[in-house]
């Protein structure tokens, strides 16, 4: 089983701990449902989706609303800090966990601190992933190594790079400067020990890299209107989470969830006004074709 | 190097000393209230700037407020006025974090899309209408996202009204540069 963490754009969203379905585009959970339009319900939607082509159960979701204001984060942090160390799966806690994904949330270092110790205690430490608002609070917390894989963008790449900027609001210039020097900036990030244990770079071109320097990178095919399109790297993400349930690697999973990504994209035939929904529907298309590619990948990947 | 160059140098460097010693950072409950008092404070014409906290006051998702020490009290009237007050006050011993000021933008012929920090805004060229919002990881982009696309720059509520989070406020910051661009 493997778990998601995130927030929803709906104030009145209630703390819901469970199994996620994607039922006619609209995600549900505890019998509570969100729209597909970017963020964590994008992430899930495509972890759904790729667990339906592996033939694997659905991501376990711990979800609530917050629209900023960080109140929903705040009681999703302490419901973790609670419950992630327990034994029973059937009891909505993580201990059965082989992989986590924090992603969407506040960021704030004292409840991350908080959820990482809660981690530690768990039975079984899971394979660890975080993006987005807990990628920033790991990092601001000098934790990043804790981490098997991070998936930042190039402007979150150049954050990360930047070791006195607490946010990404904050890099400074002569840094984000470096943007398409994104070999830099990993080294730098590593130097720093601002990076997980595996860095999955999105853009124009993705890099898979480590402690060791670049491992991998994936160019096509190339649409250039991903970069606009919101939720279009959490579909990535999205998509690892759930190779990593297979088995697979989070070097490999990585490397071949940035090619179903962009063969996804690709399908979607994208325009800057493409929704994330319209790319979301070709990565079972997407993800058979790897896998059968060669008619090798499937069989070396879950041999 | 001319020697007016050198002169110019040294005096933009004592002044910035200067700067430091008589100043102050406002420190609120969240980047809500800080993007509330912005609002109040500049509309009052008073000369302040948003800022990155200290490290020793940082928990995450920070913005505080820069004011000339010498006015704290006027400037403390005017919030509390306007219902929004700060925690506390600290004086500026060190250099604050500056928040982003680089924009990008990436022309796509019917649409651009701005860049601001980590947060990109696209819009339509012709129709002005905002088509998405992409970037950022704090709770608070999924929410603008869901309010602003599909609406026009004029008629989608701005950032700064109904956002929360340093993201919120990079994607004020692009929504801005949108603006500015599209009015040319």
């Amino acid at each position: 089983m493997f778990a998601i963490v995130g927030t929803v754009p709906d104030q009145d969203f209630p703390l819901a701990v469970g199994e996620v379905l994607l039922v006619n585009g609209v995600i549900r959970i505890e019998g509570k449902s969100v729209p597909v339009n970017r963020g964590t319900p994008a992430l899930l939607a495509a972890a759904i989706k790729t667990c339906e082509v592996l033939d694997q159960p659905a991501p376990f979701g711990y979800v609530v609303g917050d629209i900023g204001r960080g109140d929903g984060s705040r009681r999703l942090y302490e419901y973790l800090t609670r419950n992630l160390g327990k034994c029973d799966p059937q009891s909505k806690s993580g201990s059965g966990l082989n992989a986590i994904t924090f992603h969407y949330l506040q960021p704030d270092v004292d409840w991350h601190n908080r959820v990482l110790f809660a981690v530690e205690e768990m039975a079984k430490r899971p394979v660890l992933i975080a993006d987005a608002g807990f990628m920033y609070a790991a990092k601001m917390s000098g934790q990043s190594s804790e981490y098997d894989l991070f998936t930042p963008d190039a402007g979150e790449l150049a954050f990360l790079a930047d070791e006195e900027a607490p946010h990404p609001f904050y890099t400074r210039g002569f840094i984000l400067h470096e943007e398409n020097r994104v070999p830099k900036l990993i080294s730098r990030a590593y130097t720093n020990g601002n990076a997980a244990r595996y860095l999955l770079v999105k853009g124009k071109k993705d890099f898979v890299a480590n402690c060791n320097g670049i491992q991998a990178t994936i160019d096509s095919p190339l649409e250039e209107a991903m970069e606009a399109i919101g939720g279009a790297g959490d579909t990535l993400t999205g998509i690892i989470a759930a190779l990593i349930e297979a088995g697979i690697g989070v070097k490999e999973a990585a490397i071949v969830a940035a090619r179903v990504n962009r063969l996804a994209g690709h399908y979607a035939k994208p325009t800057p006004a493409t929704q994330v929904m319209e790319i979301i529907q070709h990565i079972p298309k997407a993800l058979e074709e790897i896998l059968n590619e060669n008619g090798g990948i499937r069989e070396k990947t879950f041999a | 190097m001319s020697f007016l160059n050198i002169f110019k140098r040294k005096e933009s460097k004592a002044s910035s000393g200067r700067q430091n010693s008589d100043r102050g950072i406002l420190v609120f409950e969240n980047t809500s209230e800080v993007i509330r008092a912005e609002s109040v404070l500049d509309e009052e014409g008073w000369k302040i700037r948003v800022m990155g906290p200290p490290p020793e006051i940082r928990s995450g998702c920070d913005l505080v407020i820069e004011i000339p020490l010498i006015e704290e009290l006027n400037i403390l009237r005017t919030l509390e006025k306007a219902g929004v007050q700060p925690l506390e006050m600290v004086p500026v011993s060190s250099p604050l974090l500056q928040p982003v000021n680089l924009f990008q933008n990436k022309d796509f012929g019917k649409y651009v899309m701005i860049r601001a920090a980590n947060m990109k805004l696209t819009v339509d060229k012709e129709t002005m209408k905002i088509v998405n919002i992409s970037g950022g990881g704090c709770p608070d982009v999924p929410y603008l996202a869901q309010e602003m696309v599909g609406k026009s720059l004029s008629e989608a509520p701005s950032p700064r009204e109904i956002g929360h989070t340093l993201c919120g406020y990079a994607l004020q910051l692009a929504y801005e540069e949108t603006v500015r661009k599209c009015s040319l």
